[in-house]
């Protein structure tokens, strides 16, 4: 289970990047959110693979750590993915706003020679 | 009434975001309104900051800290603010730019687009989250508060320039908080805790095992603050930015590059001034020759610029520079002159990038004069007549504003009798004189370079602002003498 998430993680990290030193607008937002998912992927990892261990426990019963799964990861990958999905679509506004004043779609606003 | 100083503390975050809230119920219709709710809630700001300083501040040496947990859940679990003497001196001083930029902004600017009160009072309550928090996550929060207005700050008025230099703004911000989220969760892994107080305790008893996994996490912590911060070479982006920006928005912005600069000196006494190795900590020097070199970079940036606003942002970069140098040699009275200097410097760019903007419609001016001309000529451009309303630019005005903006180039370049010499003397005193004893001793090749950079960067900034005055004082002179009109 490590290996693969940390091969999805690597190769979600790698194409981001890529992605996002290309030149079109376009590939700078699908890299950045390839890398938001990454790194969404691996603050959960941060938490410790384990299968079958709720992290929320139901009221009243005994509470034994090992048996549950860490609640504090999930709840910040629930935050990153709320801000990280109000800030992608705040920078398409503004990939469409310079494609509109610019005519172009190079990440410096013209073409080069 | 033991209940009202308590509670206080977490009153900079919620004026203004109540505030902010609030008027996005009101039509941007109702620009007076709005302007009022905001002004009201900046001055409120200012009062509360100003209180908080007062309790935060005792005779002792030590000064007081008050913690203020969120929801009273125990401490380790809680979301806390803290307050203590650097925090609440943050505080007031973004209240104090907050409050000019505000009333700056009615003269024009907040008519440019829509929400600029809330984003305006949004992103206050981004930079008084960012200063009270006690919480590694928390910390993210509220920066991403602050960006996210800061984006809209910074498009505010729109215009080709600004969507261009927004973009590369935003997609850096972006990757930058990726990389923030990087290392809070690698610190989580190790340790187990987001809370600063709660890491400080945990990071010494770290096994040799965890170590590199704390220490890289804490490095890409670092980077993502070093951005903000405008290091060499993650600072490119800065200058474009702030001289694209709409003026009361670059000059709130003054104070954002401090953030990382006070995130930076908070984390890393707080991480890593436990750990035995820590004064000769290899980050430190990092910290410190980026510094130096971030100095080199804004006095060729001042003197290469040919605006007055790429100026004052290749100067922002300069107080950055200067910042992180002296933070980087971890000495109390060095430290003790850039917190100074930082208040000094940041209400200076400030000053500048308002005066900048007065200064350039005088230039727009010349250019109306031209406009005129070309009425005549029957070349005649509908938008630069609504331009002409803007102001009539009378001797007394640019004697007013001649003396600010000279006013402004002592501060910046370090001339006495201005606070701006005081910083850079107690800067460099503590630099020559570590032990205050005033005994000779070998003074390290380091405290060398630091003293030239600092005085180079103030003679950089006191030629390109001379140059810049003559420069337009000359123009000034084609324009026909304003008496014969009015």
């Amino acid at each position: 289970m490590e290996l693969i998430l940390s091969l999805g993680i690597g190769v979600l990290v790698g194409s981001g990047v890529w992605l996002l030193l290309r030149p079109r607008t376009f590939q700078v937002i699908i890299g950045l959110g390839l890398i938001s998912y990454a790194v969404n992927l691996f603050i959960f990892s941060m938490g410790r693979l384990v299968a079958d261990k709720p992290p929320v426990t139901q009221a009243g019963t005994r509470i034994d750590p090992a048996m549950l799964a860490d609640p504090v990861p999930q709840a910040l990958v629930l935050t990153a993915i709320v801000i990280g999905f109000a800030t992608t679509a705040l920078f398409l506004v503004i990939l469409l706003a310079t494609r509109g004043l610019t005519g172009t779609d190079h990440v410096d606003g013209r073409e080069p020679d | 009434m033991n209940l009202v100083p308590e509670h206080l503390i977490i009153a900079p975050v919620l004026i203004p975001f109540i505030a902010g809230v609030v008027l996005l119920f009101f039509e941007d219709r109702a620009r007076s309104v709005k302007a009022v709710v905001s002004i009201c809630a900046t001055v409120a700001l200012l009062a509360v900051s100003v209180m908080l300083l007062r309790m935060a501040h005792t005779e002792e040496d030590s000064g007081r800290i008050a913690v203020y947990l969120l929801g009273n859940w125990p401490p380790p679990f809680a979301i806390n603010l803290v307050l203590d003497r650097l925090s609440a001196m943050m505080l007031v001083l973004t209240a104090l730019l907050a409050l000019p930029s505000l009333v700056f902004s009615l003269a024009r600017w907040h008519k440019a687009g829509v929400h600029f009160h809330t984003l305006f009072l949004l992103l206050l309550m981004g930079l008084n989250g960012a200063f009270l928090t006690g919480d590694l996550f928390n910390l993210f929060v509220f920066f991403e508060i602050m960006l996210a207005a800061s984006y809209g700050l910074v498009l505010h008025g729109s215009g080709l320039l600004r969507v261009k230099a927004g973009l590369h703004y935003i997609a850096i911000n972006l990757v930058a908080s990726l990389l923030f989220l990087i290392g809070v969760a690698l610190i989580y892994g190790v340790t187990g805790t987001l809370n600063m107080a709660d890491l400080a305790l945990r990071i010494p008893q770290i096994s040799e095992a965890n170590r590199i996994m704390l220490e890289s996490g804490a490095a890409i912590l670092g980077v993502a603050f070093l951005i903000k911060a405008g290091m060499w070479p993650l600072n490119f982006w800065l200058p474009a930015t702030y001289a694209a920006a709409p003026a009361p928005s670059a000059a709130i912005f003054a104070i954002m590059s401090k953030v990382g600069i006070y995130v930076l000196l908070r984390l890393s006494l707080l991480f890593f001034g436990n750990t035995p190795d820590f004064p000769e900590n290899m980050s430190l020097e990092i910290l410190f020759y980026s510094g130096l070199a971030t100095i080199g970079f804004g006095t060729a940036g001042v003197l290469a610029s040919q605006t007055l606003g790429r100026f004052a942002g290749f100067s922002v970069l300069i107080s950055s520079g200067t910042l992180l140098a002296s933070l980087g040699l971890v000495h109390n009275g060095v430290t003790a002159g850039a917190l100074f200097y930082l208040a000094s410097s940041t209400l200076a760019i400030s000053a500048l990038f308002m005066l900048i903007e007065l200064v350039e419609r005088g230039q727009n001016m010349a250019s109306n004069v031209l406009a005129v001309t070309m009425e005549a000529f029957g070349d005649y451009d509908e938008e630069m007549a609504d331009e002409e309303i803007v102001g009539v630019a009378i001797p007394r005005t640019i004697a007013v504003l001649g003396t600010c903006f000279a006013a402004c180039a002592i501060l910046l370049a370090g001339l006495p009798p201005l606070s701006g010499f005081i910083a850079k003397f107690v800067i460099l005193n503590a630099l020559f004189n570590p032990d205050e004893s005033g005994q000779a001793h070998l003074i390290p090749a380091t405290s060398w370079w630091l003293l030239a950079l600092l005085i180079l960067s103030g003679l950089a900034t006191l030629i390109a602002m001379s140059r810049s005055a003559s420069a337009r004082s000359g123009h000034r002179r084609s324009i026909p003498p304003c008496q014969e009109y009015c």
